[in-house]
């Protein structure tokens, strides 16, 4: 079955161009059926895979399929190859199978739009995408998916291009992005100068071995993690996720939230050896900007009124988690953590478009409350996501937050610190949420007026094929972190499955005194989860302390603008001479070039009269001229 | 009178070659100017198998059955053009097919 690996990037693909050629013929729903089983039987592939890769002694659980040679040129040496390793069938796993809920719950949610089936399209070619990233054998079979989720994501996010805000976010991830990808390019230009292959196993094992160099090393893993920072939002290069959400909320929930933001992670994870063998300043930098990331994003979100940027920045915040734990050299829980933060963040957002879909498209929480009487399957499941990232046992996002911050305890017990903040503002900011959206006073009749065809407006429940996605991925948020509890070795399945791809990067904190007391580290979470909630209630709920709500922050620091101001100034004047350059200097000596020739030709083409008895007598005098020189030259000797 | 000489083919041959080159440089008629061309490498003919002779090598002679043959087909190829030229056109002179001038 192993062998079949190539199938699981391939039906996705295979839907794809079904719906190029059939889709509007198809029309809805039908396209979006079509979508779903392409997706959901990738799904099915891909957990016979693991099954089968289960099945095996865990050394001889890396299993590469070749499909043919891709690039031959001299020592390069490239196969469209895919590896089925318990690293990538784990985000496999993951990704068609919220893949498949999403584009299920899609179906509702796009029920009307004039472009159904060509959305569907996208998601199709996003989740192929997707899976090619994270299969690929080599840097550049990871690069096409890269490449091709960047391209989907911009395709998605102006899907309702015709809106100006939507279509300029995508314009803004498509150039943040590229950004990352020349990160990408230059790491692959150093690999294969380095080692002459773009092959991770070739990578890994110089890394680990030491037949490169440190510093070629540190080259190819900072760059990583420049492309890292574009892909997953990281500081500096954030901006462009919270605009991100002017996509419709399946591809916010699918691409912004659950998988394609978390390649990053991945790729970093798939390095894990080049990072471990880079110099001591590569995985601080890794710890010190997620870290910054995650405070940073969090305080954000802590004053934002739209439903779905909360959301964003909380997602921003919780991938600097992910690459504290990078940093900290903890791979296992920022997959972890990676996994659960898929299951409650697609479950969040799926949750917001419900209620976004319920309210008539209001995404302003001020103009929300009291929902959940409304919609009561959806409060439910979206108290269920809140628990989850809030930190609340046992619901998964505790055990995954824990197992990071028990590991960056025992790296650096500053950045410990700044987690546990964000963990508290994490917890604040969803409990204002939930009581925005859900309780208090419904406050969505001052805004009938704004709705004047609805008349008396209500908002009402999704329909089912919203709400079944939402109950798998709130039980899924319910119970994903018990594939690594934390209480004995035995329980540590996800590690022991993980362990063939990522031992040797693994840090072991056996012994230290973080390890010896996690069961306090874990008191201190459920403190820490448990007052930000409480204060939360008391201000939003009881009302007894005022609401913190700065313009700075609802401005996110004026980081935004300020870049803005920068690149549109300053920025725009350098790019504006760069492009005058070329044009002047760079374009002027080609076309100086081809002005010269002609001018020269113009001179020369007058010989040619074009009466054949010229030429004759040229030919003639021609002759005699060499005549003459030969009897000059023998007459001379 | 005495027998000819090789020299006497070649004083022949050559003033033969200069009575086509004038002739392909000072007249305007295509056809004219295509008997002088024949006539050149008739003279060169001549030339061969006059010093063919000389030096009793046979490879002048052969070089001349080579040049005849060429010739013909030349021929052929040539009052093709020049005679479908003729055809569209009343009157021609080697001038008025100046269509190539740079």
């Amino acid at each position: 079955m192993t062998d079949l690996a190539w199938l699981v990037p391939a039906l996705p693909l295979a839907g794809a161009l079904l719906l190029v050629v059939f889709g509007t013929r198809i029309g809805e729903p039908r396209a979006g059926w079509l979508a779903t089983l392409a997706t959901a039987s990738s799904f099915v592939v891909t957990f016979l895979v693991y099954l089968d890769l289960l099945g095996m002694p865990s050394e001889e659980r890396l299993h590469v399929v070749r499909l043919f040679s891709w690039i031959p040129v001299g020592s390069l040496q490239v196969d469209l190859a895919f590896l089925a390793d318990p690293l990538s069938i784990t985000m496999a796993l993951f990704v068609t199978g919220i893949g498949s809920l999403i584009h299920l719950y899609a179906i509702g949610y796009m029920h009307g739009d004039p472009k159904f089936s060509k959305f569907f399209l996208y998601l199709n070619l996003f989740v192929f995408s997707m899976l090619a990233l994270v299969l690929g054998e080599n840097l550049l079979v990871t690069f096409l998916g890269w490449e091709g989720v960047g391209a989907c994501s911009y395709f998605l996010i102006s899907f309702w291009h015709t809106r100006e805000s939507a279509a300029v976010a995508g314009k803004k991830a498509f150039v943040t992005n590229r950004i990352g990808d020349w990160g990408v390019m230059t790491a692959m230009f150093v690999a294969f100068s380095a080692v002459g292959s773009v092959s991770y196993k070739t990578i890994n094992e110089a890394a680990h071995e030491g037949s490169m160099s440190q510093t070629a090393i540190s080259a190819i893993a900072i760059l990583l993690f420049v492309g890292a920072c574009g892909k997953s939002a990281q500081l500096p290069l954030y901006f462009w996720l919270p605009d991100a959400m002017e996509g419709p909320t399946p591809v916010s929930a699918l691409i912004h939230a659950a998988t394609m933001v978390t390649a990053g992670v991945f790729l970093m994870t798939r390095v894990g050896p080049v990072l471990a063998a880079s110099y001591g300043w590569v995985p601080d930098t890794i710890a010190v900007v997620g870290a910054a990331t995650a405070l940073f994003a969090a305080t954000i979100a802590v004053a934002q009124h739209d439903i779905k940027r909360v959301l964003a920045y909380s997602t921003v915040s919780q991938l600097g988690f992910m690459f504290l734990s990078i940093g900290s050299g903890a791979y296992v829980a920022a997959i972890f953590h990676m996994v659960t933060h898929a299951f409650f963040k697609a479950l969040l957002f799926l949750g917001s478009g419900s209620v976004i879909h319920g309210m008539h498209h209001e995404q302003d929480m001020r103009k929300m409350g009291a929902l959940r009487a409304t919609m009561p399957v959806t409060a439910l499941t979206f108290i269920i996501g809140w628990l989850a990232i809030a930190g609340v046992p046992p619901f998964a996002g505790f055990w995954s937050k824990d197992e990071i911050l028990l590991y960056v305890y025992a790296d650096n017990r500053l950045l410990y610190a700044v987690g546990m903040v964000t963990a508290l503002l994490t917890a604040y900011y969803m409990t204002r949420q939930v009581i925005l959206v859900f309780f208090g006073k419904a406050r969505w009749h001052d805004a009938s007026s704004e709705h004047g065809a609805h008349g008396d407006f209500t908002p009402h429940e999704s329909p089912r094929v919203m709400l079944v996605p939402l109950v798998v991925l709130a039980a899924l948020s319910g119970v994903g972190g018990f594939i690594q509890l934390p209480f004995s070795k035995d329980l540590h399945f996800l590690e022991h499955w993980l362990a063939p791809a990522v031992e040797e990067s693994e840090r072991s904190i056996n012994g230290t005194w973080a390890y010896d007391n996690k069961y306090v580290l874990l008191g201190v979470a459920v403190i820490v989860a448990v007052a930000g909630i409480a204060l939360s209630v008391a201000v939003y709920g009881k009302r007894r302390l005022p609401a913190v709500e700065p313009k700075l922050l609802e401005n996110a620091w004026f980081y935004d603008a300020s870049v803005a101001k920068v690149v549109g100034g300053p920025g725009a004047a350098a790019f504006r001479g760069v492009a005058a350059f070329d044009a002047r200097v760079v374009d002027g000596a080609v076309n100086g070039a081809g002005a010269m020739a002609r001018g020269l030709g113009g001179i020369v083409r007058r010989a040619q009269t074009g009466f054949v008895r010229a030429y004759a007598a040229l030919i003639a005098f021609g002759a005699i001229a060499l005549l003459a020189w030969f009897v000059w030259r023998g007459w001379l000797a | 009178m005495p027998a000819p000489t090789t020299l006497s083919y070649l004083v022949v041959a050559a003033l033969l070659f200069a009575i086509g080159a004038f002739g392909v440089m000072a007249r305007r008629n295509p056809l004219i100017m295509f008997m002088c061309i024949e006539l050149m490498l008739n003279a060169v003919n001549l030339s061969f198998v006059a010093l063919a002779r000389e030096l009793t090598d046979i490879g002048g002679q052969s070089i001349v059955f080579f040049v005849l043959v060429v010739a013909a087909a030349e021929v052929v190829v040539g009052l093709g053009i020049i005679v479908s030229v003729m055809r569209n056109r009343s009157s021609l002179t080697a001038d008025d097919l100046a269509e190539l001038k740079g």
